[in-house]
């Protein structure tokens, strides 16, 4: 009796002792996760606090004469003139009537500086889509430069340097008072491919460059490795050999990326004479990149089907690839396809082995197809972080929202897929 | 392994603590010591005049083990034989070799004759897929596929292309769940699916499966251990049907199944078969001394 009281009475006295532990594990799980959300927070908060901005532009409207001799145009259908032209006069013609004080030749230029390099060019354009309006007063909406922009922007924020004369400020104040200047919705971000002028540059080209990449990715990664993975689980034999190659796939899986970009310029390019820049050779680096994870992740949805199945289908007499076809494919299909996105997901962030075939250069237009030059989003970002103009501070950002939007997204759809074909057994 | 070999100790339960039972136990054991079974050598009525399974000198191997030790059975044509013995004693494998279930283990060997019909069932020309439409089986665990109750029982016939137009699938559907009795209970929700069922339903739905083909022979390979009495019941009334038209080979640990269900019992230990015999003989008055200590529980 008197044992059993002691044996107790250790217990209640070590049980206090294990709840501490308990409760000190806890708190260690809870510190690691809230250092985690943290972490994330500060990430997002400091991306959308600098990025938000880029999905605003800064225009200046203005009544435009356009007029044919201070442009020194009188037929806007001939290439020579147009060429010849001096598009640039009815912008500051505009804007000196806006702002009456500005006489001298001198304040005139720094005039010309508030409209965006390619205010004369939307004026070009314009002309030459519709020759018959030579010698009209149109009212137009330029982008404002990006000097004009930062300063209407971030005029109170220090980690920007006003690049604008007191009187140029001075002007824009007067010009945002009338309402010429003003800030809309920045659509430019959204249906345009990169300029050298931020105001004018865009992540669509960038945007359609990660999709055709991604499609060329998906195209060759998911059907060979999922088929990689069903020969090597269901009918490979088990020897020496098919152990080599498991395990160089699992070592293929931790090979830095930009080997893969290395082995994409040397072989894909140089050997087989493919183009640069072009989204099907990243396509196709990047399915090589991707090919582990997918054969990795198929692999373990294949593994996970009971075999209770599998016995089932072989009893009634289902051969083999019937077997496959019939049950282990579809059962294993949502693990396949999360895999396949979480694959996905690395290839749409991944930059370094684009940046050897060529995805890194500066390209203007939104690419028409998979063999035309383009670039995709982190590279874009890349290059606007390293870009020297102010403008594109807030873009890079900007980009980064729009990646991680598309990250987001992937993922949800992986979850959706998984829960909607997802059965149980 | 020489012909007289010892019996090694049979690891007894964890759950049978209590100290008298455990030196009741020992006693047994040391007892057991001393009966020897004569490989090859099988007591009681092993062969049949009419038999569908004809099997002689059987011997399968895991690698370098061997599960099944010399073996020599006639399975009559429809009957009901059952196989009892202690676990590890080899009779689920030597019921899958009669499907060739074991060929998907790479390391499993099986060596000897095994005749269905007269035709060897190793044959290296043998289609596997063809025997296993004439061999139907059913497992210990229920396990429909993940898709309608419909499709699990119409999965066979059209891998096999037994039914050409859509009202014959009908038909063999709606005869091989009438014929496992399952009929009334699911033919307003052959759509629904088949996991949502229980226990002993998915294990009726699973015999469905198999007679879906018009086996000859089914193999049942401890076809209740998962259920409950009364699905047990249920499960055991469809083996007394079914044996009016198939043969039937049934793996069970539970010796009043056997005793209930099946004409002839065989006894399995250690990879050897004991004694084959009707089975009221078996249960009643065995002629080996193991069989005895089995059948009243002294071990297994």
């Amino acid at each position: 009796m008197t044992d059993q009281r002691s044996q107790a009475d250790i217990v209640r006295r070590s049980l206090k002792k294990r709840y501490r532990k308990e409760k000190r594990f806890r708190a260690y799980g809870v510190l690691a996760v809230s250092i985690a959300l943290g972490a994330l927070v500060i990430l997002f908060a400091d991306i959308i606090g600098k990025g938000w901005t880029g999905f605003i532009k800064t225009t200046i409207t203005l009544e435009v004469m356009l007029d044919g001799d201070s442009m020194y145009l009188d037929d806007p259908t001939d290439a020579d003139q147009r060429a010849m032209a001096d598009f640039s006069a009815p912008i500051i013609a505009a804007l000196q009537k806006q702002l009456p004080e500005v006489l001298e030749a001198g304040e005139l230029r720094q005039l010309n500086r508030l409209v965006g390099s390619y205010g004369s060019n939307d004026i070009r354009d314009l002309l030459r889509a519709q020759p018959e309006l030579l010698n009209t007063s149109q009212t137009l909406t330029f982008l404002a430069s990006d000097a004009v922009s930062v300063y209407v922007k971030h005029s109170d924020n220090p980690s920007y340097s006003i690049r604008l004369s007191e009187q140029q400020q001075h002007w824009v104040d007067q010009l945002l008072a009338k309402g010429v200047i003003e800030t809309k919705f920045n659509n430019v971000f959204f249906t345009s491919g990169d300029s050298r002028e931020p105001s004018n540059a865009g992540i669509l080209g960038a945007l359609v460059g990660s999709l055709l990449t991604l499609i060329v990715t998906l195209a060759i990664a998911f059907p060979v490795g999922v088929a990689a993975a069903i020969y090597l689980e269901e009918f490979a034999p088990q020897n020496k050999f098919t152990d080599f190659i498991e395990v160089n796939i699992n070592n293929l899986a931790a090979v830095p990326s930009i080997i893969f970009g290395l082995l994409g310029l040397a072989v894909i390019i140089n050997t087989f004479g493919m183009p640069r820049s072009v989204p099907v050779v990243g396509g196709l680096v990047l399915a090589l990149m991707t090919l582990p994870t997918i054969i990795i992740s198929s692999r373990a949805a294949i593994k996970s089907v009971p075999p209770s199945i599998r016995e089932a289908a072989e009893g009634i007499g289902a051969s083999k690839m019937q077997v496959v076809l019939h049950h282990v494919l579809p059962l294993a299909m949502p693990g396949m396809l999360t895999g396949s996105i979480i694959g996905m997901a690395q290839a749409l962030g991944e930059t370094a082995p684009l940046l050897l075939i060529g995805m890194v250069a500066f390209i203007v237009d939104v690419p028409d197809g998979f063999f035309s030059a383009a670039t995709v989003l982190p590279v874009q970002i890349y290059l606007w972080a390293s870009s020297a103009e102010q403008g594109f501070i807030e873009l890079a950002s900007a980009g980064i929202m729009i990646l991680l939007t598309f990250l987001i997204s992937m993922n949800a759809l992986a979850i959706w897929l998984r829960k909607r074909l997802e059965r149980r057994w | 392994m020489s012909i007289n070999e010892k019996i090694p100790n049979v690891a007894t339960k964890p759950d049978e603590a209590p100290m008298t039972k455990q030196a009741a136990a020992l006693a047994v054991e040391a007892k057991r010591e001393d009966i020897a079974v004569e490989e090859g050598k099988t007591v009681g009525l092993p062969y049949s005049d009419n038999p569908k399974f004809k099997l002689r000198n059987v011997e399968v191997f895991y690698g370098e083990e061997r599960a099944i030790k010399n073996i020599s059975l006639d399975i009559a044509r429809n009957e009901v034989i059952s196989f009892i013995g202690p676990s590890g004693c080899g009779k689920s494998t030597f019921l899958r070799c009669l499907n060739r279930m074991n060929d998907s283990i790479d390391i499993c060997q099986v060596k000897g004759q095994l005749l269905l019909d007269d035709v060897d069932i190793y044959h290296s020309k043998r289609d596997v897929v063809e025997l296993r439409a004439r061999i139907g089986m059913v497992f210990q665990k229920p396990n429909p596929f993940p898709k309608s109750i419909y499709d699990n029982v119409a999965y066979g016939p059209r891998i096999h292309g037994l039914a050409n137009r859509k009202s014959d699938l009908d038909e063999i559907v709606e005869n091989s769940l009438r014929k496992a009795g399952l009929w009334n209970e699911v033919k307003d929700r052959l759509d629904a699916t088949a996991t949502g069922m229980s226990g002993g339903q998915q294990q009726r739905l699973c015999i469905a499966r198999a007679i879906a083909v018009s086996p000859e022979v089914i193999l049942m390979d401890e076809p209740c251990s998962a259920l409950d009495p009364i699905a047990t019941a249920k499960v055991e009334e469809l083996i007394a049907e079914m044996s009016e038209s198939y043969t039937i080979v049934i793996v069970t640990h539970s010796m009043q199944q056997a005793a209930r269900v099946s004409h002839r019992t065989a006894y399995f230990h250690l990879g050897h078969l004991v004694e084959v015999n009707e089975t009221d003989k078996v249960f009643t008055s065995p002629e080996h001394e193991l069989t005895e200590s089995y059948i009243t529980g002294r071990f297994g």
